[in-house]
């Protein structure tokens, strides 16, 4: 009863708005130019993100599991920082290091760069999190075995490694994917021009043309649904 | 796996440059800009009427939806793997969606359903009550993203945890409270923690489902996100230090939080 209060019945009213229109007018509002350039945006970034996610979680999960040195735990508490931090003050942080009055010169604010940027910091903790419990429980005799065997580092990387880090991986790096289509909070300060598809519906919203918001809504949420699918169909469950 | 010395200094090395350069530099950059006028400066910021009202609603709104969503996670954890079947299985799905669904689209779903044309708005309206652009409508966004992080983080406990405890609670004649306060609460315990702690995390942070319902009237529906996301874009480009100040008051809030969930939750490193 509260979760359809809260979620279910505004979640449908977004979809009976999305399909309860012409299918040329639904059309029309995700084929215009602002709506497909956003979704091209969204999209391309968050693969990237998802993609570079994946390779950076993965190596800082195995500094973090397999390496000591001094002040890990405070490195490992600091993977928590996305998490932890509010998205409007990321969107801070970025504009204040990249925007036009950047200390070091860097005028990255307003580009498509800065959104990738964006999208790595908020969605860093996915893959780190969801590899290091994988890898602390993995057998190291395994490992050895292989070695002994005469396997090269790269071979028992490849071969045993990596397939019992896979499900792992994947998962996060769908939790980032899923995320990345939909931030705003960090994105709002610094896209400037750029369009993207969380803030067009914003737009859309702000002028009052909730059928167009709707529709673009409508393709975001299924295209999540989808890698997320996929993602657990590939490699297990999605752990949280 | 044995590496050299090399390999393993420069896989650490390339581990703390990512860190560093990503999400360290930027912070202290901030941190920098607001005090870069003095101390004072920065704290007057912080203490405008608006600043305090924008501090004391995201404090509200968070006091309302952080202990609903902890008893219906908690319940709701509880039933998930306690009973099996489909619809369990639906509602764990369903659990999720607010994981799943842009902050944004969540906005435009309370508007849809709660504002001027809404479904139930217009009944709501012809009550007096307002919903969207007021209070009551960013209580729900914030309750309606905050939703999924106690029940997430129970859930895994319980699994683990099993159920022999509670039946050999049973069987020695606790009723179901009983065994509830005295079996199941003290074993979960940790786990209920860091989902309120994340829970709060979220709450205090929100901005886009927010940003949507808000009117954003300083003074009456401002959050301390709103009130950096309103400061900023107000001074455009040159970001000055007043929406530097709110971000960073923002951010030593976050951070307190982060520092409670280091200190205060040592099962977590076993359980994951």
């Amino acid at each position: 009863m509260y979760l359809a209060v809260i979620v279910l019945i505004p979640l449908v009213a977004v979809v009976v708005n999305a399909v309860n229109q012409s299918p040329s007018d639904f059309w029309q509002s995700i084929s215009n130019k602002v709506a497909l350039d956003s979704l091209v945006v969204t999209l391309v970034a968050s693969v990237l993100t998802a993609g570079i996610g994946a390779v950076m979680g993965t190596l800082l999960a195995w500094v973090l599991v397999r390496d000591e040195f001094p002040g890990k735990r405070i490195i490992n508490a600091v993977i928590d920082l996305p998490f932890a931090l509010p998205t409007i003050v990321v969107g801070m942080t970025l504009l204040a290091l990249y925007g036009p009055s950047s200390p070091f010169g860097l005028h990255l604010a307003y580009t498509r760069v800065i959104v990738l940027i964006a999208l790595l910091f908020v969605t860093l903790p996915f893959v780190v999190r969801a590899v290091q419990p994988v890898l602390m429980e993995l057998d190291p005799e395994v490992e050895e075995a292989a070695a002994s065997l005469g396997a090269g580092n790269a071979t028992i990387f490849r071969r045993i490694i990596l397939p019992a880090l896979r499900p792992a991986i994947l998962s996060g790096s769908a939790l980032a994917f899923a995320r990345s289509i939909g931030e705003i909070g960090s994105l709002v300060l610094i896209v400037g021009k750029v369009q993207i598809a969380s803030l067009v519906i914003f737009t859309d919203i702000e002028s009052s043309s909730s059928q167009a918001a709707s529709s673009l809504s409508l393709v975001l949420i299924v295209l999540s649904l989808i890698v997320l699918v996929t993602m657990r169909r590939l490699g297990g469950r999605v752990v949280h | 796996m044995s590496i050299s010395r090399t390999a393993k200094w420069s896989l650490r090395l390339v581990a703390l440059a990512y860190l560093l350069l990503l999400l360290l530099l930027p912070l202290g950059v901030v941190f920098a800009k607001t005090f870069e006028h003095g101390f004072g400066v920065a704290w007057s910021w912080v203490t405008t009427p608006a600043a305090i009202s924008a501090l004391w609603l995201s404090i509200v709104l968070a006091l309302i939806a952080v202990p609903l969503n902890t008893i219906f996670g908690v319940v709701c954890a509880i039933v998930l793997v306690r009973r099996r079947g489909r619809l369990a299985a639906l509602l764990d799905g369903i659990i999720d969606l607010p994981f799943l669904v842009s902050p944004v689209i969540i906005g435009l779903a309370l508007t849809l359903v709660y504002g001027i044309h809404g479904w139930f708005g217009t009944w709501f309206l012809n009550h007096g009550i307002r919903i969207i652009f007021a209070v009551p409508g960013m209580a729900l966004a914030t309750v309606f993203v905050s939703l999924p992080y106690v029940v997430r983080e129970v859930g895994p406990v319980l699994r683990e945890l099993g159920d022999e405890q509670e039946q050999a609670a049973a069987t020695l004649g606790a009723s179901g409270w009983q065994t509830f306060w005295r079996i199941t609460l003290p074993s979960i315990r940790w786990g209920v923690a860091y989902g309120v702690i994340l829970s709060t995390a979220r709450a205090l942070g929100e901005i886009g489902a927010v940003l949507v319902v808000s009117s954003l009237v300083a003074g009456q529906t401002l959050t301390l996100p709103l009130l950096v996301y309103e400061r900023s874009s107000q001074v455009g480009a040159a970001a000055g230090t007043s929406s530097y100040a709110a971000a960073t008051e923002l951010a030593v809030i976050s951070l307190v939080v982060l520092l409670v969930m280091t200190v205060f939750t040592p099962g977590r490193g076993r359980r994951r």
